[in-house]
């Protein structure tokens, strides 16, 4: 059915509410998130001016918490961007009131994931040699050009769905709204009209970027993979990484989405686009990934515990019975078989239930990046002890301060522009209304 | 002709991948990199031997007593803190029980795993086979110190102790004072070798256990002065390199006598 005049009204209502009326808690939020990033900020000031010596760091550790949050800040992009794409393509029309929160954590996720090689950096102000003597042969460098290309085609896919709703913005709102608002309103919509030329370039290049976008995704999070996948340290000399990297962060992207959603869902009473629907079919993806991941996971250490080589004798021994087993078995049962039994059973298959599996399943694939990072450099190669980390006070609130960002660049940009797509809503009612019609047409000749 | 704009970006692009595909086809055939033993000594144009050398080291285990001079010499030449132990002395059980000592330098590889992944080419490995840090492009990214399989490799977390006046111009052949955020290791005192004196860690071990090589004129002496013939010295005494599966290549060797596993990659 193509939407009626009072549904196009409401949903645009909807839309636009947190662009007119945010909520009385809406600023208190935003204070709050500010204040744990301003902390993050005070605290790389000091990592800046000593040195990374404050953090927990040390000769055989020498990455940790910053190198487990690129990897997963810059994971759960991938979730976003890839649900987004791989659902705008298979036609999936439920997809639509979701895809604006998921392209919008895509691109703010990414962002913050993109900051911590350069937190990790021990000269970050020399950040620019990476281009003047940029070296093609390093993993390092595949990770600079994968991310950032991948940053620019995030920005794309969330613009160009984006035009025909500034161009609501631009007509709703008026000149009334500010000047500023107004002519960024009027510039970024590029003069969309609505015409049937504008809807089919439209469609067209945000097809071309769906596509792209796929491809790209795999390979950063592939080369990402590499950075550890070429050392031959045992727990990361694995040719099972750049798949195993991919898939997690698909399942914790996933995650992430359900998360947002429900976040945004609840926030700004989008209650009557965003059912109970939506997040049983977000958790049936979430649940094949994770049972995908636990595949990987079990293939990994069926051959390498099966052999029991020298060196990933010790790293099986350290993850399955010593020291860091409970937190590995602590990710087994709470990041996959508990989120997946919440999703599976129809007892707890509710927005609740499928809400607290992303949660945890968000939870458990920081601490598997952790587990990942950390224990490669822990277990030594040469004849010393077991070194362990644990993080400082800096690295704890600069992590926070991440953590933090991602909710609030996504609030402050629902503050410009509607959290729902308005356009593919119509769209997708549009594409409804004429398959109804063809459907009745066979039917009654 | 005239070539719409659209013509010449795709020449463009297609010209800029052509090259960066090349280079990296190039980047990632390369195994080592400049120098190498096959740079020989005759290769000079007037046909008379070069004074250039190819470093290497040698080290007897069944002398080392674990006294560890050989560190503190090396970390009060290099002005290094405790932690950095660019020479690192580590304490062994062999197979059959026996405690033994096993000092670890930097092995100078052939083809160097950190070289290779280093993002900004700080690392490199000099004319004479020294594998060297330029502590003024090094960013600190630290992906060296995982890909060293010796862990061989220090990164300055803290502020780096400061000689007295006179040391302000540091450089890759003898990096005093280090630079903090970036990562340091054995130079094997390519300033000193050059000026005819040992390195310090050869000119500190009292058990005169530690043997500096050329491989070159295959030479090899240590501070008492005992000079052999390497080639022969190896072979007779059953000589191995560390870690020899993962063809890193090092460029030193090592002499067992405590009842060690030979090549013995790891230790319980």
């Amino acid at each position: 059915m193509v939407l009626q005049q009072h549904q196009k009204a409401d949903l645009e209502l909807t839309a636009m509410r947190p662009i007119t009326r945010p909520g009385e808690y809406y600023w208190v939020i935003v204070a709050g998130l500010s204040v744990l990033v301003f902390a993050a900020a005070v605290a790389y000031l000091q990592q800046l001016k000593e040195g990374l010596g404050v953090t927990g760091l040390n000769q055989r550790v020498s990455w940790g918490f910053y190198i487990g949050d690129m990897v997963f800040f810059i994971g759960i992009s991938y979730g976003g961007a890839m649900t987004s794409a791989i659902l705008r393509l298979t036609n999936a029309p439920w997809r639509a009131p979701l895809s604006r929160i998921a392209e919008t954590m895509a691109v703010t996720s990414v962002l913050v994931g993109a900051v911590f090689p350069l937190i990790d950096m021990g000269r970050p102000e020399r950040m620019v040699y990476l281009f003047r003597y940029g070296q093609v042969g390093s993993p390092v460098l595949w990770d600079v050009i994968a991310v950032n290309t991948y940053l620019i085609a995030g920005a794309i896919f969330l613009y160009l769905p984006l035009i025909p709703d500034i161009a609501v913005c631009r007509d709703r709102l008026g000149p009334n709204t500010g000047k500023l608002r107004y002519l960024l309103y009027e510039r970024l919509a590029l003069g969309w009209r609505g015409t049937d030329r504008q809807k089919r370039v439209l469609a067209w290049g945000t097809t071309v970027v769906a596509i792209v976008i796929i491809p790209l995704a795999v390979a950063v999070h592939s080369v990402l993979a590499f950075l550890f996948g070429v050392t031959s340290r045992p727990g990361w000399d694995s040719t099972i990484f750049a798949p195993y990297f991919v898939l997690g962060a698909m399942f914790s992207g996933v995650a992430t989405v359900i998360i947002a959603v429900a976040g945004f869902r609840w926030a700004y009473h989008l209650e009557e686009y965003i059912t109970r629907k939506h997040f049983e079919y977000l958790g049936y993806i979430m649940m094949t990934l994770g049972a995908g991941y636990g595949y990987f996971m079990f293939s990994e250490y069926m051959t390498e515990g099966y052999k029991l080589h020298e060196g990933a004798r010790d790293m099986m021994e350290l993850m399955i019975v010593g020291r860091l087993a409970p937190f590995m078995w602590l990710f087994g049962i709470g990041g996959l078989v508990v989120p997946i039994l919440l999703v599976a059973l129809p007892i707890t298959r509710n927005i609740f239930g499928i809400t607290t599996a992303a949660l945890a399943v968000l939870a458990a694939m920081w601490l598997k990046r952790f587990l990942i990072v950390v224990p490669g450099l822990a277990e030594p190669m040469m004849p010393t002890p077991l070194v362990i980390y644990w993080p400082s006070r800096v690295e704890i609130m600069i992590t926070l301060g991440a953590v933090a960002a991602i909710p609030l660049l996504m609030m402050l940009f629902f503050r410009l522009f509607p959290i729902i797509s308005i356009f593919e809503i119509e769209e997708v009612a549009e594409e409804d209304a004429k398959r109804t019609a063809e459907a009745l047409h066979q039917a009654v000749p | 002709m005239a070539l719409s704009r659209r013509e010449v970006l795709q020449a463009l692009g297609a010209a800029a991948l052509f090259l960066v595909t090349g280079e990296a086809g190039r980047a990632l055939m390369r195994r080592g990199g400049r120098g190498g033993t096959t740079a020989s000594a005759t290769d000079s144009a007037d046909g008379h031997e070069t004074t250039e050398r190819q470093w290497a080291a040698v080290i007897d285990l069944r002398r080392c007593d674990g006294c560890r001079y050989c560190t503190e010499a090396c970390q009060s030449t290099h002005y290094l803190p405790k932690e950095m132990e660019w020479i690192k002395v580590y304490e062994v059980e062999a197979e059959n029980g026996n405690q033994f000592f096993m000092p670890r330098l930097c092995m100078q590889c052939e083809n160097p795993p950190c070289l290779k992944v280093c993002p900004v080419a700080a690392t490199y490995k000099n004319s004479e086979g020294v594998i060297l840090v330029n502590q003024d492009r090094c960013i600190g990214c630290r992906l060296c110190m995982a890909a060293c399989p010796y862990e061989a490799r220090y990164f300055n977390f803290r502020k780096p102790p400061q000689p007295p006046d006179g040391f302000q111009q540091p450089m890759p052949e003898f990096p005093v004072p280090q630079r903090l955020g970036t990562v340091g290791k054995c130079v094997l005192c390519v300033h000193y070798i050059k000026e005819g004196r040992l390195p310090a860690c050869v000119e500190a071990c009292r058990m005169d256990a530690i043997y500096i090589a050329d491989l070159n004129t295959r030479v090899m002496t240590n501070r008492s002065g005992e000079t052999y013939e390497m080639s022969r010295y190896l072979r007779e005494n059953d000589a191995f390199r560390l870690k020899e599966e993962m063809n890193t290549s090092p460029r030193v060797w090592y002499v067992a006598g405590h009842g060690q596993r030979l090549k013995g990659e790891r230790w319980s």
